[in-house]
């Protein structure tokens, strides 16, 4: 990064980018203002009023759903090892066949707010929104670190700087962000500045895209041949085996252990299940399920150009290479820049900070959608049900969830500070990984197995979410190796990075153990009404009329 | 809290849950969406298992540089698109109508 006309470049390069940036803060932030004047109930608050359509939902759900994990992770993991990292993103794209099937409409049915109230139904309510509460902060707090540690990735690279106050005032500017649009805003809000960043997202990568067949002349086998050359791997690069297959038997079942946390994960994120309480029908929920199953396998489909063609037109290997320097999290705005021209020339320069600020807008519209969920289980599980015992007005329910807003996104500012070595995608794969074990075995023996209980509820969230946050932190990512949190310390006996293959197996196990050891009346009595509710939608809340 | 029915809601719904039409909904949609859910599952293992053990056969070419690798994992895609069609048509026809129906029902009962 040395030489006058590089700097000069680079910035006009930086005015532009933080030219639009501020665009996309400006437009969120009237958003957020616009939609915080139809707040006024819990439903208004948690929910928007049931009020968006299912396509609207649909966009809403991809926005929430591709992270930069997707757009900077995936990409930039296909990169650097070639057909390993292509594995991600079909594991993201087949879970939502769970969400579509076993899930999206049940739950809008027999639910009202958060994960919990579908479990509250037919459960004790203190015991099952205590568990489910504490799981759904997990989950989002492990998420929101993965889209922080992004954000300051990103801004390093289109400022040319590689400061740490730097990245760590991004870190805090995303983080006062997402308190405003949250507290302000409200689900309404949060939800358009989604459905705003999926229609540029989808824009910004297809644009891209686009401009990196045209340079294969839109043959898929040239651009697959040019990465396997210029990365000096040749057919190997276009073949399994270069991230999990190099670490032989136990890197496969790390692999294996991978995948299912992917597949079985994303009907239990807490942030993708309240969405679906935001259309007026459980049919609306199903054309959102729809509608993001087409535009989150089209943008996956996308990912795999960005990740060749960044592989085939940019340095990934070298020494000095700024892709693999940045574990691959800076492949698809280096590449926007190329194919836009070249660093230095004005295309470029438009690209890169255009991509820079999708990649940024998608930060926004992720964080906030899971500040907004972690307010809600908190504000409406905990301290509406479980401390005040449902003796709460809606108006201080509200306050308790923007209060709430603040405090975890002030913590989350301070986790994220601390966390910036670790690849996106990864920290996303173990928030997957506790989804999978602590909340899916709970929602689905709910809502398909009579004979569950309340203390088989509560066994399997604890159950889940402790094996998958034990074995993590027993395993080589938090100590042990050189790229571990804690690289001086080495107390990690299990072998594997992903928790999944032990770790749900297990949430499964605790469910049916807590329900066959203490049986409850109350709640298998309560069984024929859920499964009457969640499939017809009798008697399931209404969207409100303003 | 909502969430407690009452006597009358309570009543509606057993009824309805030992109505032939809502056993009929139940199985047709646990017809549809348990075998369903196995055959992807199996399916997306089926790519999983090949990815890591078998190596040769992944690495077959098909036409110029994309091999069975990259094939498979397209097909991922197509299955993904192709099951979400195929449910969707399903619970329009199948489904819909008799839960309709079962929600008016309710409806019209609870409201008395």
């Amino acid at each position: 990064m040395t030489g006058t006309v590089l700097a000069q470049g680079q910035q006009g390069n930086q005015t532009l980018t933080v030219t639009l940036f501020l665009a996309v803060v400006a437009v969120t932030l009237y958003i957020t203002w616009w939609a915080s004047r139809k707040n006024q109930t819990t439903a208004d608050y948690y929910a928007a009023g049931r009020s968006f359509s299912g396509v609207q939902n649909g966009l809403a759900i991809s926005g929430d759903y591709m992270s930069a994990a997707s757009f900077l992770g995936i990409s930039g993991l296909i990169a650097l090892y070639g057909y390993d990292g292509f594995l991600y993103s079909i594991g993201f794209l087949v879970a939502w066949l769970v969400a579509l099937l076993l899930v999206a409409e049940l739950l809008r049915n027999s639910g009202r707010f958060t994960m919990a109230d579908q479990l509250a139904y037919r459960m004790r309510q203190r015991p099952v929104r205590t568990a489910a509460s504490t799981s759904t902060v997990v989950v989002s707090i492990f998420y929101l670190l993965a889209q922080m540690v992004g954000a300051g990735a990103l801004v390093g690279l289109l400022l040319g700087v590689d400061s740490p106050v730097l990245k760590n005032g991004v870190i805090v500017l995303v983080g006062a962000l997402m308190i405003i649009y949250v507290t302000i805003g409200g689900m309404r809000g949060t939800t358009w500045v989604q459905i705003v960043k999926a229609v540029l997202l989808m824009s910004g990568t297809l644009l891209v895209t686009v401009l990196v067949l045209m340079k294969f002349n839109f043959n898929i086998s040239e651009l697959l041949g040019a990465a396997a050359n210029a990365t000096g791997k040749g057919q190997a690069f276009l073949e399994p085996g270069l991230l999990y297959g190099a670490k032989g038997f136990l890197g496969q079942v790390d692999f294996v252990s991978l995948a299912l946390a992917l597949v079985l994960g994303t009907a239990g994120l807490p942030h993708i299940l309240i969405r679906f309480y935001t259309v007026p029908t459980s049919k609306a929920a199903r054309t959102s399920v729809l509608c993001a199953i087409g535009l989150i396998g089209s943008f996956y489909l996308m990912t795999i150009a960005l990740g060749f063609g960044a592989a085939a037109l940019l340095d990934t290997t070298s020494e000095t290479s700024r892709i693999a320097d940045s574990g691959g999290n800076l492949a698809s705005p280096l590449l926007a820049e190329a194919v836009g021209g070249g660093e230095g020339s004005v295309g470029g320069a438009v690209l890169l900070a255009l991509i820079a600020a999708v990649a940024f807008a998608t930060i926004l519209a992720v964080v906030a959608g899971l500040t907004l969920t972690s307010a809600s289980s908190f504000a409406h599980d905990l301290y509406a049900n479980v401390i005040k015992r449902g003796a709460v007005s809606e108006k201080q329910e509200v306050n308790a969830a923007r209060i709430a807003a603040f405090c975890i996104g002030t913590v989350a500012i301070v986790l994220s500070i601390y966390a910036q070595r670790l690849n996106i995608a990864f920290l996303v794969a173990l928030a997957f990984a506790v989804a999978a074990s602590a909340n899916l075995p709970a929602l689905i023996y709910n809502l398909f197995w009579r004979r569950f209980t309340t203390t088989g509820a509560t066994w399997s969230i604890y159950g889940g979410l402790l094996s998958a946050v034990g074995l993590v932190f027993f395993s080589p990512v938090v100590s042990g190796a050189e790229n571990s949190l804690l690289p001086n310390a080495d107390f990690a006996w299990f072998p594997l990075n992903n928790p999944g293959i032990i770790s749900i197996p297990l949430g499964f196990f605790f469910g049916w153990l807590g329900a066959v050891l203490f049986p409850d009346r109350a709640s298998r009595d309560k069984h024929n009404e859920l499964e009457v509710r969640s499939l017809t939608g009798a008697g399931a809340e209404a969207a409100i009329q303003h | 809290m909502t969430d407690k029915t009452t006597t009358q809601q309570h009543q509606a719904y057993e009824r309805i849950h030992a109505t032939d039409d809502f056993q009929e909904l139940r199985r047709r949609y646990r017809g549809f969406a348990f075998p369903a859910t196995v055959a992807f599952m199996v399916w997306y293992l089926l790519f999983v298992v090949s990815a890591n053990w078998l190596p040769g056969f992944m690495k077959t070419p098909l036409v110029g540089n994309v091999n069975v690798a990259f094939m498979f994992g397209i097909l991922q895609f197509a299955s993904t698109f192709l099951i979400a069609w195929l449910y969707a048509r399903h619970a329009n026809s199948a489904l819909d109508p008799i839960a309709g129906r079962l929600d008016d029902e309710y409806r019209q009962e609870v409201a008395q």
